[in-house]
């Protein structure tokens, strides 16, 4: 029977053959990932099993991305633990404060992913790698000690879903408006211990930074791990960055998907994710008029270097407008320096935003720009429970960078062409 | 594994941020995560809830993020198990991971109400609700996952592994 694209790589990395659906299989991890609010529970159980050492000091990276640079005493107490876990054990992916990102933007950004890995994380959005053509996903804390130990993980062989995209994207659509509708056709759970693979001429057409927007939000469907073929956007991208050459695999031909759904992009205008939940999706048509307090642009979805592009061309020349706090976030220091030297930060400041040192920040309601009661976001960011940028009472509303600029002008929900006309970068 | 105890009732798609909200993440310490496990979808459950109880819940309860606080959380305060219609995978592998027993039940949180008693009996697979005769239906569980439960869990079952086959062995 034929083999999807998932399937493929787990096998290249398991003693079982012949891997069926549902399967149980032991796994050999190329990389494994904590960050300070996962790894100090993962350096506990490790530092419980008496062993002196990882399995591959080089094969473990540890962000600091969460509370940093530190919120408080506890924050600054959790951090230390993993620096000195990193230097007991000699960890050089270790990425101090000054030097580190959102663990999702900075691992593809430093080579350290590559197409073919396995990649766990104690992390749920880990699952963004998939977009170099890497099976990632996101563990637990325990997961990630007994990887660190071990250098292997037991997984589920996964059923896949295939999604495949049609035609032309309308200006301004981007990656994030294409996974926000696809989360709303199949709902939060509609992939459920899945795996999503994505294909069609118009994902083919993406930029990396699209396909990893997309890829990160597949945790939002419930999905296991989402993943794109490799093609020559993929080797144009880790060429020169990979620390570790490429190995590329391709669904069989006959490979067999629970469920195959198809979209004409051309129909799907920009999209919002409603409070509170990812699949709540509509149209931008519909949710214009929406008063926002604040409007947050960065994050592990959202805050690379060509988000922060498309958000300033829309802002040149701008301002904030009076009733909203723009707060932009660059992922990591490397998309900071290049939009400081782009000239994008200037454009942020003088438009009247808050820019910020990259952190998760207010993403996960951390720091930093947490929510009131009863007041409202439009966030760039991958979820929208509630609560999840402050007050239990306060409301996120989901949608890509060049809506959020556009909003934050308007001081509602718009329609990016509204403020900067048709046509976009 | 048999459980008999008080129930609580959770809706679909109770996130992990609604369990142990991201603002407490500061602390592992089980005791601190106890006292606001399901603090944002009940302000009240950390006071009201008693050893023993069930939380009986909806469909992709737990989804959202890895945190394994989210099992922690419930199992220190106080909760024996979680039998929902279906879990997010990640809070399914933590719970097994962290000794968290977990059940998947599909039809029982639709008809339970909050205070119901329930009698799980996870070696028949099935659940009762006191005071009436319906029997529901436990999905089973994996062999290599009941092997983590028999273990105590995967950092007993990894140490289990390392003494019997020396350093680094396969999971
Ligand atoms: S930016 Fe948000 S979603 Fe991404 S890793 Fe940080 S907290 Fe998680």
């Amino acid at each position: 029977m034929g083999k999807t694209l998932t399937q493929k790589i787990l096998e290249d990395h398991c003693e079982e053959k012949d891997l069926a659906a549902g399967q149980i299989i032991q796994c050999r991890v190329d990389i494994a990932l904590g960050n300070d609010v996962t790894a100090p529970l993962a350096i506990q159980a490790f530092e419980g099993l008496g062993i002196d050492g990882v399995f591959d000091p080089d094969r473990v990276v540890l962000v600091p991305d969460h509370f940093v640079p530190n919120k408080d005493i506890a924050a600054a107490t959790q951090a230390k633990v993993m620096r000195q876990f990193a230097r007991k054990y000699a960890i050089k992916n270790y990425f101090e404060v000054g030097q580190m990102g959102i663990e999702h933007a900075l691992l593809p950004e430093k080579g350290l992913v590559t197409a073919g890995d396995v990649v766990i994380g104690a992390d749920s959005h880990t699952c963004t790698y998939g977009a170099l053509g890497a099976f990632a996903t996101g563990v637990g804390s325990t997961d990630l000690a007994a990887v660190m130990a071990t250098g292997r993980c037991w997984f589920r062989v996964p059923e896949a879903m295939r999604f495949i995209y049609h035609g032309k994207r309308q200006a301004w659509v981007t990656g994030k408006d294409l996974i926000l509708h696809t989360i709303g056709d199949i709902g939060v759970d509609g992939a459920l211990y899945r795996a999503m693979e994505f294909t069609g001429e118009a994902v083919a057409s993406l930029s990396m930074d699209d396909r990893l927007t997309m890829a990160n939000m597949t945790i939002e469907a419930g999905a296991k791990n989402g993943i794109f073929e490799v093609d020559e956007t993929t080797r144009a991208y880790l060429e020169g960055r990979a620390l570790r050459p490429p190995r590329v695999f391709r669904a069989d031909t006959d490979a067999v998907y629970v469920e195959e759904r198809d979209y004409d992009v051309s129909k799907i205008s920009p999209r919002i994710a409603f409070p509170s939940l990812p699949g709540n999706v509509r149209p931008v048509e519909e949710a214009e008029d929406i008063q926002i307090d604040q409007v947050v642009i960065g994050s592990c979805t959202n805050g690379r270097l060509s988000d922060l592009r498309v958000a300033a061309k829309i802002l040149a020349g701008r301002r904030v407008h009076p009733d909203v706090r723009l707060i932009v976030f660059p992922a990591t220091q490397e998309i900071y320096l290049n939009a400081l030297r782009e000239g994008i930060l200037e454009v942020f400041v003088a438009a009247g935003a808050a820019v910020s040192t990259p952190t998760c920040g207010p993403c996960l309601g951390g720091h930093m720009g947490i929510l009131a009661e009863g007041e409202r976001a439009l966030a760039t960011t991958n979820r929208n429970f509630p609560g999840r940028m402050g007050h239990p009472k306060s409301e996120v509303y989901l949608a890509s960078p060049a809506v959020a600029a556009a909003s934050a002008v308007t001081g509602k929900i718009t329609h990016p062409a509204r403020v900067a006309g048709e046509e976009s970068i | 594994m048999k459980f008999s105890g008080k129930i609580w009732v959770f809706g679909d798609d109770v996130d992990t941020d609604q369990i142990i909200p991201a603002r407490y993440l500061t602390s592992s310490d089980p005791e601190v995560l106890a006292k606001h496990c399901m603090e944002d979808a009940d302000p009240a459950f950390p006071e009201k809830v008693g050893r023993g109880d069930i939380i009986v819940a909806g469909k992709n309860f737990g989804s959202g993020s890895s945190r394994e606080h989210a099992p922690i959380a419930i199992k220190a305060a106080g909760v024996a198990c979680v039998i929902a219609e279906s879990f997010a995978r990640i809070f399914f592998r933590n719970a097994f991971n962290m000794g968290l027993p977990i059940f998947v039940c599909e039809g029982l949180s639709r008809v339970v109400k909050e205070g119901d008693v329930v009698h799980v009996d996870g070696d028949k697979g099935e659940i009762t609700i006191e005071g009436k005769s319906k029997r529901f239906r436990v999905a089973p569980i994996p062999p290599f996952m009941q092997g983590l439960i028999e273990d105590g869990g995967l950092m007993a079952h990894v140490k289990k592994r390392l003494a019997a086959q020396g350093a680094r062995p396969a999971v």
